[in-house]
């Protein structure tokens, strides 16, 4: 167990590679409790999100849920979440555990007449279950992906979400504190193996799903981090939309781009990458059986193929820029 | 993962290093305490036949799921051969680290060092008291 942001996270169970492997081959659980909830209702609760939130809300319905930015005036995140329906002026913010506080207190700052929000973090435990037999281990509701519904599973009443952060099939619950441990003992029972961080940060990088803190921050725009496409700048204003247009506009900025290593070493975090750029993510793949990473280049760098070096502790080690998602599920035809 | 275990026939340096004589060559290997510390080896970068390593003195480096660590060299001499068969097998560290899991042999350039280091009844002590 180690300590992040306020709360005592497993970072493995089995082992990161054991536990990688169930859920690409079979299904695995994981505990994300420290996941924030931001509850926003009221008269004018869906207008207001729409004004501070990059991605077009009209485009969901009720029941259906949709992955988003928190911007800043210069278009950089302050957070990446995912935005949950419920109603028409009701929405749920599932948003990073080192997050919470900024992002409530960003938008208790500029939130709307009408409009309430509510902390509802220590309400609501979290699990995700994923892999390509996450959907046939319990008895779970028919969804298609980023829907939701509330439903009991094995017992327990929950908000049951088609989403995840593996590349894998699968739902994530939302369900009371107090009944998080019976669901975790239910699901691993039917057959779900406990995974942990470390296993969750090499899935979600093996998919290239950016990670705040790493890939994303306040540093650098939402277009640089790849994610102009769930920022609506056609369709409706939003904090952040202006920087953005003109970034768009001026072009030449740097891209968060993934990579394989074509030598032999792992990248990391940090590293410098030749002849210009950083690591913001890297990790021995297991998937891949090669490192594998994403960093942010200059604009020049970006193309598929591109040979980059990385700095690995002083020794340059070849690898070439990759389309994302760097690991693809083998078709079975 | 194996079971912790250090075998009587072997020699030990504090660095948690193996050695096993066999004439004037030496096999270097990390112990089970080693890889347990160190967690799940994802690679290890190897030094190349014919180079020479010192005593005490880094020669390669492994990389687990959770660190990074050099591997220090418990007697001095010239590589003769690296264990090549551990390239995308790096698991052999951690679930046979004194079979499978070796990493060098070593022509000793001066065989009298062996006896500055520990038998396994003095490292089973070392690893005891940590």
């Amino acid at each position: 167990m180690v300590p992040f942001a306020g709360w005592e996270m497993p970072v493995q169970y089995a082992g990161v590679i054991p536990e990688h492997r169930a859920v690409r081959e079979h299904a695995g659980v994981f505990d994300v409790s420290h996941m924030g909830q931001l509850e926003v209702r009221g008269p004018g609760a869906l207008e207001f999100l729409q004004s501070m939130l990059s991605n077009d809300l009209t485009r969901i319905g009720a029941g259906q849920a949709q992955y988003t930015l928190l911007l800043d005036e210069n278009g950089c995140p302050i957070d990446d979440l995912i935005a949950y329906r419920l109603g028409d002026d009701h929405l749920l913010l599932v948003v990073n555990a080192a997050r919470v506080d900024d992002d409530r207190e960003w938008l208790l700052g500029r939130l709307r007449e009408g409009a309430v929000l509510d902390d509802r973090t220590a309400d609501m435990a979290m699990l995700a279950l994923q892999g390509p037999a996450a959907l046939d281990l319990v008895d779970l509701p028919q969804l298609a992906p980023f829907e939701f519904t509330r439903a009991e599973v094995c017992g327990v009443l929950g908000i049951v979400a088609r989403t995840g952060y593996t590349g894998e099939p699968g739902v994530e619950i939302m369900v009371a504190p107090d009944q998080a441990s019976r669901l975790w003992d239910t699901l691993l029972a039917a057959g779900a193996a406990p995974a942990g961080l470390g296993a969750r940060d090499t899935l979600r990088l093996e998919v290239c799903y950016p990670l705040y803190g790493n890939d994303l921050s306040q540093s650098r725009t939402a277009l640089e981090g790849g994610l102009g496409w769930v920022c609506a700048l056609d369709r409706k204003e939003f904090v952040g939309a202006d920087a953005l247009r003109a970034q768009r506009e001026a072009g030449g900025y740097d891209r968060l781009v993934a990579f394989r290593v074509t030598g032999r070493g792992i990248p990391r975090q940090g590293m410098a990458i030749r002849p210009a750029g950083e690591v913001t993510s890297g990790t021995m793949s297991p998937s891949l059986e090669v490192g594998i990473g994403m960093g942010y280049v200059p604009a020049d760098l970006a193309a598929e193929g591109t040979e980059i070096e990385i700095d690995v502790r002083g020794r340059p080690v070849a690898a070439q820029v990759a389309s994302k998602p760097l690991y693809v599920k083998e078709k079975i035809t | 993962m194996s079971d912790e275990s250090y075998p009587d026939e072997l020699h030990y340096h504090e660095a948690h290093d193996w050695v096993r004589v066999d004439g004037d060559t030496a096999t270097f290997g990390i112990t089970w305490y080693a890889q347990d510390t160190l967690g799940e080896v994802v690679f290890y970068s190897p030094p190349e036949v014919g180079d020479s390593v010192t005593k005490d003195a880094d020669y390669g480096e492994l990389e687990s799921t959770k660190a990074v660590s050099g591997v220090v060299a418990p007697l001095s001499g010239e590589i003769v051969e690296v264990n090549e068969s551990l390239d995308g097998n790096e698991s052999a560290i951690n679930d046979d680290p004194y079979g499978e899991g070796w990493l060098i042999k070593v022509r000793m350039s001066d065989p009298s060092e062996v006896d500055s280091l520990m038998d396994a009844a003095a490292y089973r002590e070392l690893v005891e008291s940590l």
